[in-house]
């Protein structure tokens, strides 16, 4: 649907160029939500802006629908926004911020009347119709700016950090708000977010990007379980990196010991970083792959404890539910085979 | 417990009568200080504001002195006059257009100064706004530097431009366009050219100040929305720039109405003004209640036309909310 190739978009000149966007490239299916996710800085608003219309590419192309859409100013694009600061317009009302876009397009009043208390409805503010915008609180003015682009009925809906304005309980609630939105109205949503937890939850397919290039496209449970990257995998939840090198045996040797994993490894005497997940860490356990170490630190967390445990070269963080096990004693934890990561850097 | 309270109370009475009596005191002591720093303020409200026109409201209703000035007798003539003709002979009095087209003539020049000086002073204001902060400074030190000499001057200026021998005539038939002068001196085209090069700046800052304040993210938003260049002109960028448009509209409408320099360098006070007409009386026609009626009826008209203004805006507000 929205096919996105060799974007490249630089700021500036000299000196003071910014490679903001680095030949990007990206096919965004019919019906999905799809999340632009990274650190603040890499570049998901400037290409978000791309896909509306706002920016051109110094180079790349955009097509929605097979169309070349790169040079099409925003108002021909069948594309809305929900702004980052909501951008609602102050002299307007809930209802005529919302019927603005269908206004535009030249629809009849009587239309653009049912598609408003439609939409409102939608997103649950029917009562709020004839309020001013200053009258409503964040997380009304949210859903304004949510109908105000859902009620033309775009093919893609963009949305830039649309819930990071949010207390932490109301942003949960618009999470699997949005999430029924999509479903219900069947829009394509291209979600900005430098949140990974919101990332996770919420997406169909997730693009983790770092200083203006897409390091891995997946879904939420490829990315987690097989980040492609050191920094994707970094980004997203908590990981322990072990560094090593391939042995002639099919093995990686640590500072700690020998780790038989069960992913295809490079050639032997290649240095790699073994990545696994806390939860997948298991304390105590005897076996194979297992390393001996001492706890260092215990931190409970409500839901479960946290065991850092020292390996002598390295520290490994492990998360468990009941720990009982006391700070400063012996501990060794085993690392399987099938959740040890294999990264090459 | 229970008594040490009570012995507090009864202590504590007479300190808070003490404390009321110091309250009144340094009540009354602010009072007068509020006086004292107010008259400043209240002399100068006097004496340049309400002065001029008390006496202006008291000449009106005067008989005219032979040689200027008046005479202590009461008297509606000034206002008469300024509707109805005398006849000097048998003292009836015909029904008489020439005073009203005046007033009729200024306001309507007034008001396409107003309109002229919009347009040009919208896209100006938007094109300062639309700038980085750093050279809007600059900016709008270019439109205010025709403050810094005399409008005097500055007419004159204009004057030596427009003119037969003057600047754009000179070049105009240089470059053999034209093979005589064009007449733009004393011409009700050079008054208003003259009045809109006076009284841009008046409208271009207040226009500059609601349009800086405008978030062009809602423009964008707009063009989101499908609203094309002109529709997100007519549809958001008008609407938040309504305060400066009105408070620029009446900054240059008002002084125009009363303009007296500009018609006369610039129209050869061949067709009078009102600003002009009013001066005249106080000089060759010797008229000083009719003078003041004028002025006073000026004044009235500006008045009228601010409670309209205010009318409308209130309305506006109430039809958003
Ligand atoms: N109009 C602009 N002019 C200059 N630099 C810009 C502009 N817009 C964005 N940038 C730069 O491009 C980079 C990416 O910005 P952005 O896309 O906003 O990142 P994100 O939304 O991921 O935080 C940043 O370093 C930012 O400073
Ligand atoms: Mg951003």
């Amino acid at each position: 649907m929205i096919e996105i190739s060799t974007l490249t978009k630089v700021f500036g000149s000299g000196q003071e160029a910014m490679t903001a966007l680095d030949n990007v490239s990206v096919t965004i299916a019919e019906n999905e939500f799809f999340t632009l996710l990274g650190p603040s800085g890499c570049g998901k608003t400037t290409l978000l802006r791309m896909i509306a219309g706002f920016e051109l590419p110094d180079t790349g192309e955009i097509r929605l629908d097979g169309q070349p859409v790169t040079h099409l100013p925003p108002h021909h694009r069948p594309i809305n926004t929900v702004f980052q600061n909501y951008a609602l317009f102050p002299h307007m009302n809930v209802a005529q911020n919302v019927g603005f876009g269908l206004e535009m397009l030249g629809r009849d009043r009587k239309e653009i009347d049912a598609t408003v208390a439609r939409t409102l409805e939608l997103v649950r503010l029917d009562h709020l119709a004839g309020r001013r915008i200053d009258q409503l609180s964040g997380g009304q003015q949210q859903r304004v700016a949510l109908a105000r682009a859902l009620a033309p009925a775009p093919k893609v809906l963009l949305l830039d950090e649309p819930l990071s304005a949010l207390d932490f309980k109301l942003r949960k609630e618009m999470q699997s708000e949005l999430k029924r939105l999509q479903l219900e109205t069947g829009i394509t949503f291209v979600f900005v977010t430098h949140d990974q937890e919101e990332a996770l939850t919420m997406s169909d397919r997730i693009a983790v990007m770092s200083a203006g290039k897409i390091l891995q496209i997946g879904r939420p449970m490829d990315i987690y379980d097989r980040p492609a990257a050191r920094f994707v995998a970094d980004f997203i939840g908590d990981i322990n990196f072990i560094e090593g090198t391939v042995t002639d045996g099919g093995t990686v040797a640590t500072g700690s010991g020998d780790l038989a994993v069960t992913a295809p490894l490079p050639a032997s005497g290649t240095t790699v970083t073994l990545a696994i997940r806390p939860e997948h860490v298991m304390p105590g356990a005897e076996g194979p792959n297992s390393l001996a170490g001492t706890l260092a630190e215990r931190v409970y967390f409500g839901s479960g404890t946290v065991l850092e445990v020292d390996l002598g070269a390295t520290r490994i963080s492990c998360r468990t539910g009941d720990a009982p096990f006391a700070e400063g004693a012996p501990l060794s934890v085993t690392l399987p085979p099938e959740r040890l990561q294999v990264l090459q850097d | 417990m229970a008594d040490r309270i009570t012995d507090t109370r009864t202590t504590r009475q007479p300190a808070s009568d003490a404390l009321a009596g110091a309250r009144a005191a340094r009540d009354s002591a602010a009072k007068r200080t509020r006086v004292f720093l107010l008259a400043p303020a209240i002399l100068t409200i006097g004496i340049v504001g309400l002065m001029p026109l008390s006496i202006a409201l008291v000449y009106s209703f005067l008989e005219p002195g032979t040689y200027g000035g008046v005479t202590w007798a009461f008297s509606t003539d000034a206002y008469v006059q300024f509707l109805f003709d005398r006849d000097i002979f048998d003292d009836s009095l015909t029904f008489s257009t020439s005073y009203l087209s005046i007033f009729w003539r200024s306001a309507f020049l007034a008001i396409i100064t107003t309109i002229g000086a919009l347009l040009i002073g919208f896209p100006t204001a938007y094109f300062i706004a639309t700038k980085p902060p750093a050279q809007r400074n600059l900016w709008l030190f270019l439109v205010t530097l025709p403050f810094w000499t005399n409008l005097l001057i500055r007419t004159y200026a204009m004057l030596l431009i427009i003119r037969d021998e003057g600047f754009i005539n000179i070049t105009l038939q240089m470059i053999g366009l034209t093979s005589g002068p064009i007449e733009m001196l004393y011409t009700d085209g050079a008054v208003f050219l003259g009045l809109i090069y006076s009284f841009l700046p008046f409208m271009v800052l207040p226009l500059y100040a609601s349009l800086e304040k405008l978030d062009f993210r809602l423009v964008e938003a707009a063009h989101d929305l499908y609203a094309g260049r002109v529709q997100v002109l007519r549809r958001v960028i008008l609407p938040m720039a309504r305060p400066g448009m009105i408070a620029g509209c009446i900054l240059v409408f008002i002084p125009c109405l009363g303009a007296y320099i500009t018609p006369e360098l610039l129209g050869g006070g061949k067709k009078l003004m009102i600003g002009n007409m009013i001066a005249l009386q106080f000089g060759g026609s010797r008229n000083w209640p009719f003078g003041s009626a004028a002025a006073l009826i000026l004044m009235a008209m500006v008045l009228i036309v601010l409670l309209i203004v205010n009318r409308s805006r209130a309305d506006a507000e109430v039809s958003h909310g």
